[in-house]
């Protein structure tokens, strides 16, 4: 191991991040890349609102319009929301856990690169003859008649996306079971881990009815099956349900973990306890089980029945109980609290009502009858941003704010991060309340245009100027990083001051090793109870300083991944059977990918050891890097 | 991990697969990708239930007169053996005895190898029927719940052969003992499947 550093070149640095299974580093990737997935996400909701802008608008023709409105939602839900959150779940999770890496550190690197090369095989679609164009939802009987290879760059990206996040999720799954420190019990974890826990659960039971989905229908367009196709005795509804199945626990995992993230800030900033902890903790374990329950809430118009649609409404109004008892619990822990108003404080506040905005028109739309009016309208689209938007994406700018320091070590500016934060809020509302209104006009969702005398223009216009300032607020946040890592001010161990749990007991950002001594746990918020009794360290040792077994790092997840990249790349051309070359790249790819396992099954990697002197020495200030 | 630590059935741990923290991890990370798959076949089994005899009008294939039990019911008899001579072969890891572990999984992977020969010889002669992948949303959601069925016995037969040959020469210690054993239990869950696949695709479709 070279562990005196030097000043890494910017080729060494690459190689570090190809070949790291550190959770941090990876956490870094899935932040970047994701940002990066969110900010092309946020150019195609721009190109919407500017082709809704006015009546009659030509900006985008109906064809154009209807794949940049699918890759909107695609990019957004699969290739923005989710790995942020898991650059967080990564970042975080095993800190406050005490643990010095995640259970399977090469499959972490695995996870990554299979959804970062899904991801862009997608997003290659824009330059290989159309994006896909059924909406991100790609029901079978649409998208079986598109024209094109778009649906196909569909099914195939996200497969193998959706196979780096099911991997994730099993993953954190099994830190959390088996890699907790001593004394940290599963009621004493932070709420945070709680719901990255849950989520993760989630992911393992949603995304194999998904992938199941995607499987029958790449059957369906390329070999010829006849899964959805009714003319031979095919039914398109069996993709509605499965796509539901994944779907609806879908938003679970996407706002679980940004429950963590406001519970985590709301105690921070409070400088309280968490009002009700074990509420909080079975409140979403009750949305994790509940949300399997309810997929058929978006088919009530398919015509199930009224019987099928009566249990999915009642089974969709009982969530909003547990989420409920999380809002008061909410409300409760900053009542009387000593409240610093610090960005993600004020991102966490604005995101009650908010949220509870959203929650409310999903509790209307769970009145079957009423639904059958909402349905399909711009209500609806109204309700999903309201409850993504302001809530899951409140969330990631709240935590880009608060964890910032921890994966960096240098803070974001607080000034300019209010400033994004009043653009992109007061945009947000702009944006999507007037929407609510759009639907109950009667404004059909996915359409490209609309007339001047259907008297929809000047709310059309003023939800077009609430995109804008959104966009502002975004790209005041970049200017900010930019800044912030220009400036390169080094932050201490707990920038925020009021760090509860221990992810903040150690430097920012903390060694690759994590805790040099594994701590000793002995409740909930281990940190703050230390700092409480003038522990100047900060944590208690469950043992003595010795030698710590750490993990190679490995390339093969990153050829693993490249060679499913490659091998759909043979697939998706393969049926046109006017060409020769699909065939062996399939065959090249897949061989590329059993053959990467097959070495990573053969070889032995016992990993390294750090001994005691180097810990010493680097707890001193000499610098180890962690890479081999 | 040393690897070159040598052991004898006296030093052997009782639990060699949970044995050390990797051991541990991969044990619960394994039943945990089991309940994912629990739920992939969950899925084609609904989607071939909601599919099964369904197809162009006037289409001359049903289960009941599609699918013969001899064959099947052999099929069935020789992969649940396999799963048998498995727990053989996981009783001697248990008492770390390398050689007889080897030699009954050789015993499991050529039950399986044979179960996976008359599959496709079954699948051979439906097509011949006229009954091939694109006839039907029936003839889909069959071959697709079975092959996939099928492909993870392919995949679990690799798994078998490539740890049989890697440790062929150095016999157990904790680091390949996990190896085997998930291999083993993975074999097990492709047993269930099949179980399952027999009651609901044979027998139910006999029944018609």
């Amino acid at each position: 191991m070279s562990s005196i550093a030097q000043k890494q070149g910017f080729g060494a640095m690459i190689w570090d991040y190809l070949t790291t299974v550190d959770h941090k580093k990876i956490a870094h990737l899935y932040l970047t890349s994701g940002g990066l997935f969110f900010l092309i996400g946020g150019i195609e909701a721009m190109l919407i609102r500017i082709q809704l802008m006015k009546a009659g608008n030509d900006f985008l023709s109906a064809g154009t319009y209807n794949e940049v409105l699918t890759m909107h939602g695609t990019t957004m839900i699969f290739l923005a929301a989710m790995p942020i959150l898991l650059a967080f779940m990564n970042a975080v999770m095993p800190l406050q856990i005490g643990a010095r890496d995640v259970a399977f550190p090469f499959l972490n690197s695995l996870g990554f690169w299979l959804f970062f090369f899904g991801g862009i095989f997608l997003n290659l679609s824009w330059f290989m003859g159309g994006a896909p164009d059924a909406g991100w939802t790609n029901y079978a009987s649409l998208a079986l008649a598109s024209e094109g290879h778009g649906i196909d760059f569909y099914t195939l990206g996200l497969t193998i996306s959706g196979f780096g996040t099911l991997i994730s999720g099993i993953n954190f799954l099994v830190t959390i079971i088996n890699m907790r420190a001593p004394g940290m019990t599963y009621m004493r974890m932070p709420l945070f881990t709680w719901t990255t826990f849950v989520a993760s659960a989630l992911i393992l039971l949603a995304f194999p009815p998904l992938t199941i989905g995607l499987f029958f229908m790449v059957f369906d367009r390329m070999f010829g099956a006849n899964f959805f196709d009714v003319a031979n005795g095919g039914n398109t509804i069996i993709w509605e349900h499965l796509f539901w199945i994944f779907g609806h626990p879908e938003v679970y995992i996407l706002i679980l973990p940004a429950f963590g993230i406001f519970s985590e800030i709301f105690a921070i900033f409070s400088r309280k306890r968490l009002f009700g902890y074990t509420a909080l903790v079975f409140a979403t374990i009750l949305i994790g089980f509940y949300g399997f329950m309810v997929w058929a809430h978006h088919m009530f118009t398919v015509g199930l029945g009224a019987t099928a649609n009566a249990v999915f409404a009642l089974a969709t109004m009982i969530i909003a109980v547990p989420t409920g008892v999380k809002i008061f619990n909410w409300l409760l822990t900053i009542w009387g609290g000593s409240i610093k108003f610090t960005t993600p404080m004020i991102y966490a506040i604005a995101f009650i009502p908010s949220f509870v905005a959203g929650g409310v028109t999903g509790v209307m739309q769970a009145i079957a009858p009423l639904d059958y009016q909402l349905h399909d309208s711009y209500f609806i689209v109204a309700h999903f941003h309201y409850v993504i938007v302001g809530g899951v994406v409140l969330a990631i700018f709240a935590a880009t704010h608060l964890y910032w320091p921890k994966m960096f070590g240098t803070m974001l500016s607080e000034k300019l991060g209010k400033i994004t934060f009043w653009f992109f809020f007061i945009g947000f509302h702009l944006t999507f309340f007037i929407q609510h209104f759009l639907g109950l006009m009667g404004m059909p969702r996915r359409v490209y245009t609309f007339g001047a005398d259907q008297g929809w223009d000047l709310f059309n216009a003023i939800s077009s100027v609430g995109a804008l300032f959104m966009a502002i607020g975004v790209i005041v946040l970049l200017i900010n990083v930019v800044i912030t890592t220009v400036k390169n001010e080094r932050v201490g161990n707990d920038p925020w001051e009021d760090g509860r749990t221990l992810e903040w007991a150690i430097p920012s950002p903390p060694p690759f090793y994590n805790f040099a001594q594994t701590p000793l746990v002995r409740g909930l918020d281990t940190y703050w109870i230390e700092k409480m009794e003038g522990n100047k360290e900060g944590m208690l040792y469950a043992e003595p300083l010795e030698e710590i077994h750490m993990p190679n790092g490995s390339i093969i997840p990153v050829i693993m991944s490249f060679g499913l990249f490659v091998a759909s790349f043979g697939a998706l051309y393969f049926l046109d059977g006017d060409k020769s070359w699909p065939l062996p790249v399939l065959i090249l790819g897949l061989l590329i990918t059993f053959g990467s396992m097959l070495l990573r099954s053969l070889k032995d990697d016992l990993g390294f050891h750090i001994s005691k002197e180097e810990l010493i020495e680097d707890a001193k200030g000499g610098k180890m890097d962690g890479s081999k | 991990m040393d690897l070159n630590k040598r052991y004898t059935p006296q030093t052997w741990p009782d639990h060699p697969e949970t044995a050390t923290m990797e051991g541990k991890n991969k044990f619960v990370g394994f039943w945990l990708l089991l309940a994912a798959e629990t739920v992939t076949f969950a899925s084609l089994f609904a989607t071939y239930l909601a599919l099964k005899d369904k197809g162009p009008s006037g289409m001359e294939f049903a289960a009941a007169d599609l699918f013969e039990l001899p064959l099947v019911f052999a099929m069935t008899m020789i992969l649940l053996t396999s799963s048998l001579t498995s727990v053989y072969a996981m009783y001697h890891m248990k008492n770390h005895n390398f050689k007889a572990m080897q030699a009954w999984l050789m015993v499991t992977v050529l039950l399986g190898a044979t179960f996976l020969g008359l599959e496709i010889y079954e699948f051979n002669h439906y097509v011949h029927l006229g009954f091939g992948y694109t006839h039907s949303a029936f003839s889909a959601a069959f071959y697709t719940l079975v092959g996939t069925h099928g492909a993870h016995v392919l995949f679990g037969l690799s798994w078998f052969i490539a740890l049989m040959l890697r440790n062929a020469k150095r016999g157990l210690n904790t680091y390949n003992a996990p190896k085997f054993y998930l291999v083993a239990l993975y074999w097990h869950f492709i047993d269930v499947v099949w179980v399952f696949i027999f009651t609901v695709v044979y027998l139910m479709g006999v029944i018609g």
